[in-house]
Formats: structure tokens, sequence, C-alpha cells
């Protein structure tokens, strides 16, 4: 009989096998924070199409008939090389896990730089679990946070990357998950936990691959800390195979003149979620959120994001653009909060979607809760078929209809890339970009 | 070169063109000209294989093989260009991208190696200071922001580039002013030859003074109702279109 993954029941059984043994069990905060987490979850369950903000997302029937070995347990094949977002010559820093595990043969840690810790969650839980105390955000009460709290109680590895004061850490910090790499489903829950202290500046490449089609599950929490005068950018990439279920959810905290910049590309799984809830604490703050999607067959990608202002003076501005092919799905909702205090809040809010096909859809919902009265903020959506008269204009020209087609895809949402600070980092994702546009019909 | 037989065109139903016969021997330059509704941007859409420009009757050949059955993309392989009396903004594509990607399409349809990067930039480079424009407009996207005579000018360069058999420009005088005019009509002029031949379709005689028709024709409610030299231009200056379709009628 197949046993549905993620259900209340089974996440209890398997609480009772494994809570001792995660990492850092005995560890009295620990112990609670992961209860409260459980506690949640046991009183939520799997979100479903019934709350707000899973309505476009049905995760409980992506999961029916799905079953999954838990991280620990599961048996992995050797991997001979790991895809990289960064030029061949660069200096790296880097973190590999393979379905959700430390893979110390892939990763590269030395010669650390003076000042940053970068080391798999699973060492840190072992060696000095109190740096993680205070690091760690736990989900809200809210049962659309109810896959953080199976987070908060589940997970078992992840990263923490942690910048000391005044630190410039110019070489870029990769962590690399790789799905697929075992004969079994594997499902993993893991952490990064990113802080970044004050005036320090940093950027992280986080990076989701898949050997083959990549049938696993991962549960992802970032808690993003950026303290005053600090700055993060950050890049997103997920590739994973068609068949795999990607879920994370990022907590970002910012506080006085901080910065922090994101790209999230999203080409892979057959569903994926991706929330983010990002709190602007301090004046001057800013923030940055881009995406692109380009996703077809039966793909569903969704990114449902929070920004709160709760002081005067920030900013935020959030674009996301994307392609849909075949039968695919896109989700974006995005909210914008201005708290009543936030005045001369700067928030601005874009999503454009290109469907390439009749049967493409997405559902977009920007929203705006203004409760400050001297506030600059705007949201627009658009989404349409690619314009028939550059297509005939690029077609009287010679270039084919398939050739024209992604010419202005890619020029639509090269865009973003081109835009995004990190140069070194641009070359692959146009490549990804083209390589994405081969397959379209 | 070009010849339209007996051509009807519908669009949306309704029919525009409604019989035109026209013949263009290889290197001349014909004229058409027409009051607005006549038929003229239709016949150039036509001619260049848009959607919804329907061909109910007649066939056109250019060096004998039949347009009509072929997509716009083969039509610009066989060597028709259209000059567009709208050219397209397409943001964030560059100029160069664009052009190198036109380039190499036309190229490989008539089965010639592409070109490499450092081949068409020199070719590129050439045909710029040709024209006068400045390097500038290659790095700049396509048409984005640009003036009504860079526009224009972007056109030409495209023809220069894509080295047509046959260019149709279409309302090429429109929205410029005298200095751009007379620029765009330089260009048009450098690309007069004997292997290529041209319809310039216009409503005013201004354009006809600075690229000198071989022949001209008006046209009215789709068809062409008298034909002559380019001393036709100037009698529908000073006349109008209303005497001349009057008594051609």
């Amino acid at each position: 009989m197949a046993t549905e993954a993620l259900t209340v029941s089974e996440i209890e059984g398997r609480w009772r096998d494994l809570a001792g043994t995660l990492p850092g069990a005995g560890i009295d905060w620990l112990d609670d924070f992961r209860a409260q987490g459980l506690e949640q979850f046991r009183a939520s369950g799997l979100p479903g199409p019934r709350l707000e903000s899973w309505k476009y997302t049905n995760l409980p029937r992506a999961l029916r008939d799905r079953s999954y070995t838990p991280a620990a347990t599961a048996q992995r094949t050797s991997l001979d090389r790991v895809a990289s977002l960064l030029p061949a010559e660069s200096t790296r820093l880097r973190l590999v896990f393979l379905d959700g595990r430390f893979s110390a043969e892939h990763s590269q840690l030395a010669d650390l730089p003076e000042g940053v810790t970068l080391a798999p969650l699973s060492r840190v839980l072992r060696d000095a679990p109190q740096r993680l105390e205070g690091l760690l955000q736990a989900a809200d009460y809210d049962r659309e946070r109810a896959l953080q709290a199976l987070n908060d109680a589940l997970f078992d590895e992840g990263l923490l990357l942690s910048v000391s004061s005044g630190i410039q850490l110019d070489t870029p910090v990769e962590v690399i998950f790789v799905g697929g790499t075992s004969d079994e489903a594997v499902e993993s829950h893991q952490r990064l936990v990113v802080s970044i202290g004050r005036g320090a500046e940093a950027t992280l490449v986080e990076h989701h691959q898949s050997v083959g089609s990549g049938n696993g599950l991962l549960n992802l929490v970032s808690d993003i800390h950026v303290a005053a005068g600090a700055g993060l950018t950050h890049l997103r990439v997920q590739e994973t195979g068609d068949e795999s279920v990607h879920l994370a959810g990022t907590h970002l905290q910012l506080e006085r003149d901080a910065r922090y910049r994101s790209l999230a590309f999203t080409s892979g799984a057959a569903l994926s979620r991706h929330e983010i809830d990002a709190t602007l604490l301090g004046e001057n703050a800013d923030v940055t959120l881009d995406g692109a999607y380009l996703l077809r067959g039966r793909q569903h990608g969704d990114t449902t994001s929070v920004i709160r202002h709760t002081v005067p003076h920030t900013s935020a501005r959030q674009t996301y653009k994307g392609a849909l092919d075949d039968r695919a799905r896109g989700v974006f909702q995005g909210r914008i909060v201005v708290e009543q205090d936030a005045q001369k809040t700067d928030g601005r809010m874009l999503n454009k979607t290109l469907l390439l096909s009749e049967k493409a859809e997405i559902d977009s919902k920007p929203e705006l809760e203004i409760f400050a009265d001297d506030v600059q903020c705007a949201h627009g959506a658009t989404a349409g078929e690619l314009d028939a008269d550059a297509l005939f204009y690029l077609r009287s020209r010679g270039l084919s209809q398939e050739g024209a087609r992604a010419l202005l895809v890619e020029a639509f949402v090269a865009e973003l890339i081109e835009d995004f600070p990190v140069e070194a980092l641009r070359p692959a994702l146009l490549e990804r970009l083209q390589h994405w546009l081969l397959g379209t019909s | 070169m070009l010849e339209i037989k007996n051509l009807h065109a519908t669009v949306d139903g309704t029919e525009i063109l409604k019989g035109i016969d026209l013949s263009i021997g290889a290197g001349e330059v014909h004229a058409i000209m027409g009051p607005n509704g006549s038929g003229k941007s239709t016949l150039s859409y036509v001619l260049s294989g848009r959607d919804g420009y329907e061909v109910t009757e007649g066939e056109v050949l250019l060096k004998g093989q039949n347009l009509l059955d072929l997509a716009p993309e083969e039509r610009a392989a066989a060597g028709v260009f259209l000059a567009f009396q709208y050219p397209v903004e397409i943001p964030g594509v560059p100029n160069t991208t664009f052009l190198k990607e036109a380039v190499n399409a036309v190229r490989k349809s008539r089965g010639e190696s592409a070109l490499d990067a450092m081949q068409f930039l020199k070719v590129l480079r050439a045909k710029v200071k040709e024209l006068g424009m400045s390097d500038e407009y290659l790095k700049r996207a396509v048409n984005a922001g640009f003036s009504g005579g860079e526009k224009k000018r972007n056109e030409v360069l495209q023809m220069a580039m894509l080295e047509p058999a046959l260019a149709v420009l279409d309302e090429t005088d429109s929205g410029l002013d005298i200095d751009a005019l007379k620029a765009v009509a330089d260009g048009v002029n450098a690309l007069r030859g004997p292997e290529r031949s041209m319809l310039v379709i216009t409503h005013y005689q201004r354009l006809l003074d600075y690229i000198v028709p071989d022949r001209v024709h008006v046209l009215s409610q789709g068809r062409i109702i008298r034909s002559g030299g380019p001393e036709l231009a100037k009698e529908l200056e000073a006349k109008g279109y209303a005497d001349i379709i009057e008594a051609a009628a």
C-alpha cells in the first residue's frame, strides 16, 4: 500500500524513530525548538488549497501516492562531477550536499578568511551548537507556515555562513544541493543559516540540481540576517529534475542601512514553491528581490512573498518575469505590507509573464497593505503572448519562427540577468536561459 | 524581377486589393502613390507575407519564384525586404545581435556559410560608416527609444546588410524632417544597382525628389489606375489625387 508523504501520522511515526538521533539532540533549547515545530505541524498538517496562500498550489495532491526515504537512511551512489555556476578558474568556497547529506569530497572549505564561519550544519550542531542559538527563526504559529514548522522539527543538515563585522568576503560562497543521487526517492529537510555582521559584505550562490529526473523532495528553510550597513547578494538557481518537489522558505531580516539583493532563477522541479518573508527592520534598509521562471511540460512553479516595511525610509523592489510553455503553471503572490510607522516607504513590485502556449497559465496576485499615509508604492502584473508585430518584424528579416520566438523570450528574461550585479555569474545564467529556449517547441 | 498578376487580397473579409498588375524589371525603381486607404500598406504586407492578409486571387513572382507560398522568413531568404512604415521596437535585443541573426539566417537559407563574429562586424562597421550612422546604434536595443529618423536609418542599414533583390519601402518618408529624409534617401540611392529592384510606396511626391523612380503608379481603391514616368508624381502633387482619380474613372 502506498503511503502518503508528509501526513501527520507518518511524521509522528518518523519522529518517534528519529528524534533522538537528529544532530544536536539532547541540547535543551534545540530540543524545545524541534518539539515546538512538531507540535505546530501536528496542529496544522500539510497545507492544502483551502488556505488562502495555498489556493493555487495543491501540495497534498502533488504528494499523493508518493513515498520518500528520509535523508538519514537513504543509500547514495557516488558522483563524479557537480556542475557549478561559477567560472572554472574561480577561487571557491563550496559546500555540496547529496540528497541532504554533506559531501566533504565535493566541497571546498580550506582557506576560510579570518572572521568567516562556513560549515555544514551537522558539524556546527556537533561542535558548537550555541552558535545557532538566536539565528534559527522559529516558524510563526500559522497553518500557512506548516512546512517551516516541519523543517523546525526535522532539519538535520544545511549550512552556517557567518561573516563577522566589517569583513568583505570577495569569494562567493557556493552551496550546491544535488538530488537524485540515490536509487530511492529521498526526502530531506535542510536549513541555510546566514548571518552577515555589521558593515560586512558577501555573495551567496545557492544551486539546486539533480542527477536525472531527481524524484526527491527537499524542504529547505533559510534564515538570513543582514546586520546594519551590511550587504548580501544572493543568487538562487533551482534547476532540479522534472520529477522532484522543491519547497523553500526564506526568512530575511534587514537592519538599518542593510542591503539584500537576490535573483531566483527557476526552471526545475515538477512542483516548486519558494516563500519569501522579508522584514525591513531598520531605516534605509533596501531589498531587491528579482526572479526569472522558465517552465514547460506540466511543471508548476510558485513564488509567494511578503515584504514588510516596519520603519520609515525603507525601500523594496521586486521584479519577477518568466515564460511558461506547454501546460506549465506559474503562481506569483506578492504582498507588500507597510506598517503604520513606515512613512516614506518606497515599494515597487512587478510581475510579467509570457505565455508561450494556450494551455500555460499564470496566477498572479500582487497585493498592497498600507497603513502609513506618506508612501510610494506601486505594483503591476501583465501576462500575454509574444508581440505579433515583433515576431513578424524578425521573420521578415529572415529569422525562423522558432528563432524569432527564442530571441524575444531571451530578451525578455535576459534583462533580469543583465541587472544582476555579479558579472561572473551572468554567463552561466544566460547559458541556462539559451539552453531552455532550445527545448521550446 | 517582380511580376504581380491580378492580385486580390482581403483583410478581415474585406477586399482591399482588387486586381493589381505590376511588373518591375531588374534594377528598376518603381513608385506606388495613392491616397490613404488605397491599399498601399496592404500591398507591402502581402508582398512580405504578414498574417491576416489573405490573397484570394492572382500571383506574385520574384525571379520566377512564387512568393505567396512562402513564410515571411522564406521570402526574406528569396530576396524580399520590407522597410517598415513603423519599425518595431524590440527592447532587450541589441541591434548587432539582431543584424547578425538576420544576416546569418538569410545566408544559411541561401546555402552560404554563417559569418563569424569578426567577419560580421567588419562588414557591419563598413555599412554603418557608408550610411553616416554612429556605432552607438549598434549597441542599443533594436529601435528602442530611437527617433523617427534613427528608425528609418536603421531600416536602411538592415537593407544594406541583407542585400535584397527586391526592396519594398513603405512610407519611408513618414515622420521625417527634411534632413533625415535626405539622409535616408541617400542611403537608399547608394543601394540602387542593376541586380536590385525597388518598390517605393508613398503618399507624397516629396520623397521622389530624392529617390527618383523609373516608373510611377497611382493606386486607388485597390487598383492601379494610372502609370507613367517620374513626371506623373509632379502632376499628382500639382493637381491632387482627386483630379487624377476622377479622370481615370
